[in-house]
């Protein structure tokens, strides 16, 4: 992924940046993998050109949590494969999970990512390292070796670090590193193998059920811990309302604590376990629908929503979870649980702004500047800009068309996962063009680059 | 019953006594009526298709009561029960309905499941389908497990019980005692005691029994009744496709008062390891359907439980053998039920 040298011009679109507050028509210069120059007006001077009339050109975005199952399962998705699906969702940045196999709590498998991306990846990748050894959580993993090979972040995510003991000395430890932990929040004995919400449709299912407050509790104790330790603690897919409040009033007190969401928290719920829209006359125990922390119900999504519209939730994060056909293809309580979330991350998010429960801005602001400033990753060698547009940032860039329809294929997917309850579902909102690191990774075929 | 319904006389061939089996002696469903490829839960049955399957039944135990039972009815069908739990009186039964409406019943107890990457549940479906499986009985610790299996095959399955989802043909068997003794269960009151959380009984109970007009009344520990028992609220209110609305009543004896039906359920002995009663002692004192206990509902009122009984625990030893006990009327109906649902779905599939 070396930064084209080619000059490009993308002219004539609506530039939208958030973070920086700039929301005009005019023009981009990319030179050398960086913004050159933002303005109207831009002589050619032999850059190829994309023609941005009528379109909307944001920052690239950028997702501080997926999974991208390499190493150890390559059959799912590959690092290869992961980053052209977040090139198609105008991702150009994306923090892995540390759940591989073997997991990615050492500088041996953070250098084996690291090479992979820089050989085969669509985009930039940011490895997480894991908190605990092997994702255990008994003892803490290498977590200096780790930063320093270039981790951007700890997380022992699929598990909590229930540990409430180890959970505060990662947080102590991390001072010396000024690097976040992310925590998936689920109280291990609350959750009591759970395999979707607890609530009416559980029931009705008979179906066992995680109760919100096993997430609730942990988010709790987790600010506890900030507060106590200092150190920042960064709140995986939050899903809940008492997951708002908790991080709401932990924000107006000063603690040390960022949140993310995903767009299918923002939009699905409960319900799509039971019916599909593909059949539409029988109860479904959809196992496309099975994700941790479990889709909620429609009161948890609007908490959800009004914590991004206020600020309590730092950034929308994709969780894209792939898994191959034959995973999900069983019983609802053994398939395993995840969404493959890259592909359908921005028109998802875009229903929220056409049904007019969230700005246009605020939604691309949550994709872009909010997560970088979560994790800090401006803060990089290299990096810095990143999720901007300005001048010297890394161009990286997404142009789109917030109004194209488009219907939601999964066999077309760039992803090796097709795991998605969206199947057939009409999105309003396509990417046309990702540029990564003023290079094209990708672009539907009817934008016209000369 | 109609004379030329005789049946296997000895030294007669089978073939010979099939050419004079009327299966005209069999209620016919009238056009429309039936519209069900697989049975996996009663909560998409009407009441019409309710009192088709009584209908049938009572035709069915008319059949069971011959000195011969055996009729031609399905023959050369081949049904195939697949249980991944053990069962003695369901799977028994749905193999005496086959045997006795002729068919070729195959049983299969299967362990694992495909967790344990053994093959897996599609599969085995195919691969019953290949051996010419036209009816599939399943039964299967996992819940959802026959919906998964209904999309994979053209025979017709039949849920013999999922996780703690449904139980399909136990709910008919109850509703047809129930209904031999009441007539029907329209306005009757009907009290469900015991372990809801874990019942596929129960639930599959609350469909049948509310399609057909009873007024039901749920009762156990808090902490075996189902979180959002009560239903969806807020904006999902109104959801087609939430449970029945019921009475929930955590005192047994409010709840028993005045009850047409009694049913009880059987307490997995596991469910206090798990924490959810503190004692099989205290589950007795507060939950068990005493002679004192049922002396508060309706005289007469019938008290049922679907097997298999823990005497002593959920019921007495005196009211599960006493004179307002049906328990062993439902197993012997559960038999006559299964074969109405064979022939239902087989007429369905010709």
């Amino acid at each position: 992924m070396n930064g084209g040298k080619a000059k490009l011009l993308i002219r004539g679109g609506r530039i939208l940046d958030p973070g920086a507050g700039v929301d005009k028509v005019g023009d981009i210069l990319i030179q050398e993998g960086r913004i050159a120059a933002l303005q109207p007006g831009v002589k050619e001077n032999g850059a190829k050109v994309i023609d941005a009339k009528g379109l909307i050109v944001c920052p690239g975005l950028v997702d501080i949590h997926c999974h991208l199952r390499d190493p150890g399962f390559e059959y799912k998705e590959t690092i290869k494969t992961g980053t052209l699906a977040a090139a198609r969702g105008g991702f150009t940045t994306v923090c892995c999970m540390p759940n591989t196999q073997p997991p990615t709590d050492s500088r041996a498998t953070v250098e084996y990512i690291q090479r992979t991306a820089s050989l085969t990846a669509a985009v930039r990748v940011l490895p997480i390292g894991c908190v605990s050894k092997g994702r255990q959580g008994k003892e803490l993993a290498e977590l200096g070796d780790l930063a320093d090979a270039g981790v951007v972040a700890f997380s022992d995510d699929g598990s909590p670090v229930a540990d409430a003991a180890l959970m505060r000395k990662a947080l102590e430890y991390c001072r010396a590193l000024a690097l976040p932990i992310s925590d998936h929040c689920e109280e291990p004995s609350l959750a009591h193998d759970g395999v979707m919400h607890e609530g009416w449709v559980a029931a009705r299912l008979g179906l066992r059920g995680q109760p919100a407050a096993a997430e609730e509790s942990l988010v709790a104790r987790d600010i506890a811990l900030a507060e106590l330790t200092g150190s920042p603690v960064h709140i995986a897919h939050v899903s809940t309302r008492g997951s708002v409040e908790l991080i709401r009033q932990a924000k107006a007190r000063g603690a040390p604590v960022t949140a993310e969401v995903t767009p299918h928290h923002l939009t699905l719920t409960h319900e799509s376990v039971m019916s599909s829209s593909s059949l539409p006359d029988e109860l479904a125990y959809d196992t496309d629908a099975k994700v941790y922390p479990p889709l909620r119900t429609a009161d948890d999504v609007a908490a959800c929503v009004e914590g991004l519209r206020d600020g309590t939730i730092d950034a929308i994060a994709t969780d894209h979870a792939p898994h191959a056909p034959v995973d999900k293809l069983c019983e609802f309580d053994d398939a395993p649980g995840g969404i493959s979330g890259f592909e359908t991350a921005l028109g998802l998010a875009l229903t929220l702004v056409h049904g007019g429960k969230l700005e246009l801005a605020t939604v691309i602001e949550k994709m872009t500047a909010g997560p970088v400033a979560a994790f800090g990753l401006d803060k990089r060698d290299g990096l810095a800009g990143l999720g901007s547009l300005a001048a010297g940032a890394p161009a990286d860039v997404m142009i789109f068309d917030p109004n194209r329809e488009w219907t939601v294929t999964p066999e077309r997917f760039a992803s090796k996962g097709r795991n998605t309850p969206l199947a057939g579902r009409v999105l309003k909102g396509q990417v046309v063009a990702t540029v990564s690191a003023g290079r094209v990774a990708w672009s539907v075929e009817r934008t016209e680059v000369r | 019953m109609p004379a030329d319904l005789k049946d296997d006389r000895e030294g007669q061939g089978g073939t010979a006594i099939l050419a004079r089996e009327p299966p005209t002696a069999l209620p016919h469903p009238a056009p429309g009526t039936w519209r069900h490829r697989h049975i996996l839960d009663l909560d998409d049955f009407s009441p019409e298709e309710i009192e088709l399957v009584m209908e049938t039944t009572s035709t069915m135990k008319e059949v069971l009561a011959r000195q011969i039972a055996r009729v031609p009815t399905l023959r050369g069908t081949t049904v195939v029960t697949l249980f991944y739990e053990s069962s003695t009186r369901t799977r028994s039964s749905f193999e005496l309905a086959g045997k006795v409406l002729g068919a070729d019943v195959i049983n299969i107890a299967a362990a694992a499941s495909s967790v344990q990457k053994g093959e897996s549940l599609v599969d085995t479906v195919l691969t019953l389908q290949a051996i010419g499986a036209a009816i599939l009985v399943m039964r299967h610790p996992r819940s959802g497990a026959p919906y998964l299996a209904s999309r994979h095959t053209r025979a017709s399955v039949i849920n013999a019980g999922d996780g703690w989802h449904a139980h399909p043909t136990q709910a008919l068997l109850d509703l047809f005692t129930i209904c031999s003794h009441l007539g029907d269960v329209r306005g009757r009151k009907v009290v469900i005691i015991g372990d809801i959380t874990h019942s596929r009984v129960a639930r599959s109970n609350l469909w049948g029994l509310s399609t057909m007009g009873a007024q039901i009344v749920i009762c156990g520990p808090p902490t075996l009744l189902p979180v959002g028992l009560e239903g969806p609220t807020g904006d999902e209110e109104g959801s087609k496709l939430a449970l029945p609305p019921v009475e929930i009543e955590t005192n047994v004896d409010r709840a028993i008062a005045d009850a047409d039906v009694v049913m009880t359920l059987r307490l997995q002995l596991e469910r206090m390891q798990s924490g959810l009663i503190p004692s099989i002692r205290e589950y007795c004192n507060l939950y068990q359907v005493t002679k004192e206990r049922l002396a508060k509902a309706k005289p007469g009122a019938l008290v049922l439980h679907p097997g298999p009984v823990n005497e002593g625990v959920e019921i007495s030893l005196d009211v599960a053998h006493g004179a307002q006990s049906v328990i062993e009327e439902q197993v012997a109906n559960g038999v006559a039920v299964r074969m109405a649902l064979l022939y239902l779905l087989s007429r369905g599939r010709a």
